[in-house]
């Protein structure tokens, strides 16, 4: 088992501009250069028309958690130090369809266990808050507004 | 109307191996031990098959398996996809190449050991991650029992549910393994206490809301229904089968759907209701994959046997065990006899149409196999007679 937190492959060309928006905080789709559909995750073509032409829309990055679950061990040694934690999925406000992973923290750079987990609720208001782990990745943490 | 698949074919013989958490011999060993088994089983030889089919993600590829098993001309060989949703598509494609005429004898198994915590996918992830996964390996959803929780907790808060509607399923399969001497838990009775107090995996799934990890392997047998009829155990007729990837379906994170809670079962069960000369109600004795516990209760509403949201009220009242209104897991399915992927499933449903099952239900004639909901599926239909 690897001992380090597993990293998304940033150069994978359909993926690579959610984590150069991400570096910057931003929470962003792709959307259809001429349907205008939005979809999540990215991918490289438009399943309402077929389209391979895409822009990036960067969204609000507010949302609520639609649901979460709270994992214990066995886990990837990486995360035995902090569990149990939680992962949410967050609707975002704009779309409640667009629907995003993450994890739930007590203030932006908290770690994954900082919310106790009997306060999480679906339902629940939240803004994303990127963290930074590595000089190409900055991971989807959310905050509660 | 008739369907052109619709009782044409059967299953003939079943095999398996010991069930236990490990075992040394190979993973191709057991696999060839399973299919002699189910072979003999039907009073058939190695050099009858010419036909075979598997998962995708089985291991031990045909050649290896004709080499061993000293098997003649092969004519015909197929694998399915999806991990645990393939199971009943392998019986399904084995029917429709024997249908056809591609083979006339096709031998169908899964071999697995993953018993050790090394040998499980969600350990040997990379240290860079790709596709959809690159959106949820990261941030902590690692497991199969991670992804299957977050759509649980979604059912539970929609419908109502609670951890007690798990438990009574998770009941349900045990007390069925504990009248199989042949299932891992057999001989380990649970209570809901026992449930409750079990520690939590990935909340708000506990220890025993999933499936054992185990070594084994299971095989079975597919031939025409005319030849079925002459060979050595009662035919359990391939009545009809589906498959089912449904519109934006993500693999095990459906989550990226308009309605995540409708997974691929209930396209599946649209194909496999309409080939059906039987309706759900009709269904004596189902087989439903469990890796997790609560895809028992997504596929009881997928596949039609009660509405959306009424599964939890289907446990109630030993609603899924033994004399219940429709018992499921009967020789303690992947929760409580063995994980094999849920091809042990498959030879349960046989047995029950055989009359042999170590919790038979009496005279059962339409007995349901499905494969794992939430990933793209499969199912099949056995019945004990041809339909008029």
């Amino acid at each position: 088992m690897i001992e380090e937190v597993p990293l998304p492959n940033t150069e994978d060309p359909d993926a690579a501009p959610f984590w150069e928006h991400a570096l910057r905080g931003e929470l962003a789709v792709q959307v259809c250069a001429d349907c205008h559909a939005r979809r999540n995750p990215p991918r490289p073509m438009c399943p309402v028309c077929n389209s391979l032409g895409l822009r990036w829309e960067v969204l609000s990055g507010r949302g609520r958690i639609w649901s979460f679950v709270v994992a214990h061990p066995p886990l990837l040694p990486a995360f035995l130090p902090v569990a149990p934690y939680n992962v949410v999925v967050v609707e975002a406000e704009e779309d409640p369809t667009l629907r995003f992973v993450g994890n739930l923290v007590a203030e932006p750079g908290a770690p994954i266990n900082s919310v106790e987990p009997t306060t999480i609720a679906i339902g629940q208001e939240v803004v994303v808050a990127f963290e930074r782990v590595a000089d190409d990745v900055a991971l989807p943490r959310f905050v509660g507004l | 109307m008739s369907h052109p698949l619709r009782d044409k074919t059967a299953v003939a013989g079943i095999g398996q191996t010991a069930y236990v958490k490990s075992l040394p011999d190979t993973e191709l060993s057991l696999g060839v031990q399973a299919i002699k088994a189910a072979l003999d089983d039907a009073g058939l030889t190695p050099a009858d098959v010419d036909g075979l089919a598997s998962y995708t993600m089985e291991q031990n590829v045909e050649v290896n398996v004709a080499r061993n098993l000293g098997l003649g001309d092969v004519t015909w060989f197929a694998q399915v996809g999806f991990g645990g949703g393939a199971g009943c598509g392998v019986i399904g494609q084995a029917a429709m190449a024997v249908a056809t005429g591609q083979a006339n004898v096709v031998v169908c198994w899964r071999s697995r050991k993953r018993g050790g915590p090394a040998t499980r996918p969600w350990a040997q992830v990379g240290d860079r991650v790709e596709g959809t996964a690159a959106f949820t390996r990261p941030v902590g959803l690692l497991r199969p029992v991670d992804e299957i929780a977050m759509l649980t907790r979604r059912y539970l808060h929609e419908y109502g549910g609670s951890r007690e509607d798990l438990g009574r399923v998770a009941m349900a399969v045990r007390a069925h393994a504990n009248r199989n001497p042949l299932a891992m838990m057999h001989g380990k009775p649970m209570t809901m206490a026992d449930y409750l107090g079990a520690r939590m995996v990935s909340e708000p799934l506990c220890l025993f809301d999933n499936c054992l990890e185990s070594d084994g392997a299971v095989a079975c047998v597919v031939v025409s229904a005319e030849r079925a009829r002459d060979l050595r155990q009662p035919p359990a007729y391939v009545h009809a089968f589906g498959q089912g990837l449904n519109a934006q379906h993500q693999t095990m994170t459906n989550y990226f759907r308009d309605d995540p809670l409708e997974g691929p079962a209930w396209t599946c069960a649209r194909v496999l209701w309409s080939q059906a000369a039987v309706t759900p109600a009709d269904v004596d004795v189902a087989q439903l994959y469990d890796a997790f516990s609560p895809l028992i209760l997504l596929s009881l509403e997928g596949y039609g046997f009660c509405a959306r949201g009424e599964a939890p009220s289907w446990t109630l009242d030993g609603g899924l065990e033994l004399g219940g209104r429709l018992p499921v897991n009967t020789s303690g399915g992947g929760m409580s006899e063995a994980y094999v992927h849920g091809f042990n499933l498959i030879n349960e449903g046989v047995r029950q149409i055989r009359g042999t099952s170590t919790a038979q239900v009496p005279g059962a004639q339409v007995s349901f196999v499905s494969s794992g909901e939430g990933v793209p599926t499969s199912a099949v239909l056995f019945t004990k007679e041809p339909a008029a």
